[in-house]
């Protein structure tokens, strides 16, 4: 699981019927001083996430399939939470 | 999941069994600016509507196989979606 920051929405219409219903975001990930890395994942939302929160991502098949409830699903980023605070060795980053 | 640009196509008649009737595709795998990031990958098109300087976004992994009719097959990347539009902050 990483750290991200959501930012935007994703739009298709045509797509595997996995993704039917779900929305999709695109999530930067942040390094530890908050920063974009550079990498970022297309990810299905289930913890009504919007654009501009710092959200927990789930990057593998397994545990997304499980979220989705599903024995088969070509999915494997998804947005699990969103994030209030990361305190780390006393440093308080927002 | 990462956005994608379809390149081109694949064409091959003898394939693994459990291929056969997919499609492939040559996709470069684009940043969130879309800009190209690394090099191309043949990727199995899981819509079966994907074409040439599409929009796409495709999954890697294990989980490119459960895209298909048939899961248990050789393939790490599939196209699961056809972009329609970004809406980016920036």
């Amino acid at each position: 699981m990483y750290i991200g920051r959501v930012s935007g929405n994703v739009v298709a219409t045509i797509k595997h019927e996995a993704f039917y219903g779900h929305k999709l975001l695109l999530v930067e990930q942040l390094g530890l001083d908050g920063q974009p890395t550079g990498q970022y994942d297309i990810c299905v939302d289930v913890a009504q996430a919007g654009v501009g929160d710092r959200v927990l991502v789930l990057d593998e098949g397994n545990g997304a399939r499980q979220i989705l409830k599903r024995k088969v699903a070509p999915v494997r980023a998804v947005v699990v939470g969103i994030v209030d605070d990361v305190d780390l060795a006393g440093h308080h980053s927002s | 999941m990462q956005l994608g640009r379809v390149i081109g196509t694949v064409v091959a008649t003898q394939k693994y069994q459990g291929l056969e009737g997919i499609k492939f595709l040559i996709v470069q795998p684009l940043s969130k600016q879309r800009r190209p990031v690394g090099r191309p990958v043949v990727a199995a098109d899981a819509t079966a509507q994907a074409g040439p300087g599409e929009l796409v976004f495709f999954v890697g992994s294990r989980e490119a196989a459960q895209a298909l009719p048939e899961t248990f097959v050789p393939v790490d990347h599939a196209i699961v979606g056809i972009v329609d539009d970004v809406y980016t902050m920036d």
